[in-house]
């Protein structure tokens, strides 16, 4: 989506979560996790790494407060953690400036042609 | 302020709204002070769409924009961005044209995926009511498209970033 292209060029987000994102794995988990929550299990499977592997980027990504993981029985599921959530957030007011940015533009350009109308517009035109 | 003895529009800046409506839907709403025809022309004609859309304040350029504003018709817009290895295309259909009034296209550069855009123009008075809706085939794709602009779709960014951090011995661990 456009706002995504603008927005992943245009601002640097250089937070905590940063060392945790800055892997394609643990970015592919959050992706995944956004679909749908999973077990480690799930996970290791889903990117060909072995249970500790996976366990070990699960847990960087815990530590970030990007995932939550929750253990019932003998599963341990993980979901986005609530930092996520702020990002929703984040990323609704990203959108919104976007748009904001765009129509402030979008002004200059309606000025425009009001003042260009308004001169037609008396030259008995009608 | 200048000396044509017109008196300019005071530019007081009207409100950007945007909001997440429904599990599938963000909206974006915007008055402008113009009748709706002036404002549908500006959203209808590439010449003008191009001057606006893309916001200089977000580093991009627009290297190309194809509209044919018409049922049926497509659009395709191409950006680039200094930081972005490959430019990248936009591209749907106009579903609904309805002159000075209303404008439906799809989003079909993210496939199954993709929102269908409604914008609608209501004139009050001297002023025209933009409202924009996206509507999403899914509360899965919203959230989806809302993660990748948040984290996931760094990535190009981020591969960068890992290489820069591996450079630089920062990083504390590799895969």
């Amino acid at each position: 989506m456009i706002l995504n292209y603008m927005v992943q060029y245009s601002t640097s987000r250089l937070d905590a979560s940063f060392a945790a994102l800055s892997d394609a794995t643990r970015r592919g988990v959050l992706e995944q996790l956004g679909r749908a929550d999973a077990s480690i299990t799930d996970l290791a499977e889903k990117f060909d790494l072995t249970l500790t592997g996976m366990k070990k980027h699960v847990g960087v990504l815990e530590q970030a407060g990007l995932v939550t993981t929750e253990k019932v029985g003998r599963v341990r599921t993980c979901r986005l953690g609530p930092r996520r959530l702020e990002e929703e957030t984040a990323w609704i007011a990203r959108y919104r400036q976007l748009w904001e940015a765009r129509f402030d533009e979008l002004d200059k350009v309606v000025e425009e042609l009001k003042a260009k109308e308004r001169v037609h517009g008396r030259k008995g035109k009608k | 302020m200048d000396a044509r003895g017109r008196s300019e529009p005071t530019l007081m800046k009207n409100r950007t709204t945007l909001e997440r409506t429904s599990e599938r839907e963000l909206v974006v709403t915007r008055t402008f002070n113009a009748p709706a025809r002036i404002v549908f022309e500006a959203w209808t004609r590439p010449e003008l769409f191009k001057r606006w859309w893309v916001p200089k304040s977000f580093g991009l350029s627009l290297l190309s924009c194809e509209m044919d504003v018409r049922v049926g018709g497509t659009y395709r817009l191409v950006f680039s961005h200094p930081a972005s290895p490959e430019p990248m295309a936009f591209f749907g259909r106009y579903n609904e044209v309805m002159p000075h009034s209303r404008l439906v296209w799809t989003n079909d550069e993210g496939g199954e995926d993709g929102a269908v855009t409604t914008v609608t123009f209501e004139e009050r008075g001297a002023e025209t009511l933009v409202v924009m809706r996206d509507l999403y085939p899914s509360k899965e794709a919203l959230d989806a498209a809302i993660a990748s602009g948040s984290t996931g779709g760094f990535s190009e960014t981020f591969e960068q970033l890992d290489v820069l951090l591996v450079n630089s011995g920062a990083s504390a661990e590799r895969p």
